[in-house]
């Protein structure tokens, strides 16, 4: 594929383009899997909110 | 499940649970389709290969006003109807907002340098796009600001709606004020002008950073909804070792 005498500028914003979407979705997969490792971690030392007992407790 | 059943966030969380990964699935077929479109289409009679850009420019520029129109929206929810997901919406969708208006920033600069023969201009459009940005690391640097969710919300809504008389200005400033920028030639009364053969690849990618933005917008609510339990689970300890 030819992209001509502008290709620097092409393959620049494409490569802005990617960088700024990996950030975000590393960015989104690194705070899930802290939050996910924080529930577990303060749910292992038994604390759990009023809901999830009353949960607990008709299922 | 009735909509208003989404305004419980354990319900949420299960829906998000579920739907996310057809919407990962959908997201991805959708770029390969639009990223394939991209590179077959037509040079442009006048821009060349340069007017590929306009694939990852546009999309970006429509999602950073879509999202600021959203978070007001968001706004309404939280300071009129008080649904208790309203400011998870708008929170987590302002990064990504950001994200993308940094995008259109920076891949209009590129565009711009070879086409009009500058990375800039303080002209209507590109000024009020660069406010669209600011106005968001301000609702950003707002929310981290307040540390009680509710009453950052309240502040962060206030200012959204205020920030929300920015989209038409962007919108309109290239018809009100003289700008390199061009005029609109997709969104417009009279339909676009743009040739079919460079319109669809434009249209595939804009579905395809739209179904993106849905995903990761659904999958940072999750997170954002995860970072509340956390919240309140770590106030319960604390409340415990007080003795209250």
């Amino acid at each position: 594929m030819d992209l001509g005498p502008h290709a620097a500028f092409i393959v620049t914003a494409y490569a802005v383009a990617v960088v700024i979407v990996t950030a975000l979705i590393i960015w989104v997969m690194v705070d899930h899997r802290r939050q996910q490792r924080i529930l577990a971690e303060l749910e292992a030392k038994g604390l759990t909110r009023r809901s999830d007992r009353a949960g607990e407790a008709t299922t | 499940m009735a909509l208003i059943d989404l305004a419980n966030p354990s319900r949420f969380l299960a829906l998000a649970g579920r739907i996310l990964p057809w919407l990962t699935a959908a997201t991805l077929l959708a770029f390969a389709f639009g990223l394939s479109q991209a590179v077959i289409a037509p040079d442009d009679y006048q821009q060349g290969a340069t007017a590929k850009i306009m694939f990852i420019h546009v999309p970006a520029a429509w999602l950073g006003m879509f999202i600021w129109a959203l978070m007001s929206v968001a706004a309404l929810g939280t300071l009129v109807w008080r649904h208790p997901l309203a400011d998870v919406a708008a929170k987590t969708a302002a990064p990504i907002g950001a994200a993308f208006t940094l995008q259109c920033l920076i891949t209009g600069s590129l565009w711009g340098r070879p086409m009009w023969g500058t990375y800039w201009v303080w002209d209507g459009r590109l000024t009020s796009v660069l406010v669209l940005f600011l106005m968001y690391l301000g609702v950003i640097a707002l929310w981290r600001t307040i540390e009680e969710p509710s009453r950052a919300a309240r502040a962060a809504a206030v200012l959204t709606l205020v920030g929300a008389i920015n989209l038409p200005i962007i919108k309109f400033s290239v018809d009100w004020w003289s700008t390199l920028h061009q005029p609109a030639s997709v969104l417009r009364l009279g339909g676009p002008t743009i040739h079919p053969s460079i319109l669809l690849p434009l249209i595939a990618m804009a579905i395809a950073f739209l179904l993106l933005f849905v995903t990761l917008h659904l999958a940072a609510m999750r997170n954002e909804i995860m970072r509340r339990r956390v919240r309140t689970l770590l106030m319960m300890q604390a409340d415990a070792a007080a003795g209250r």
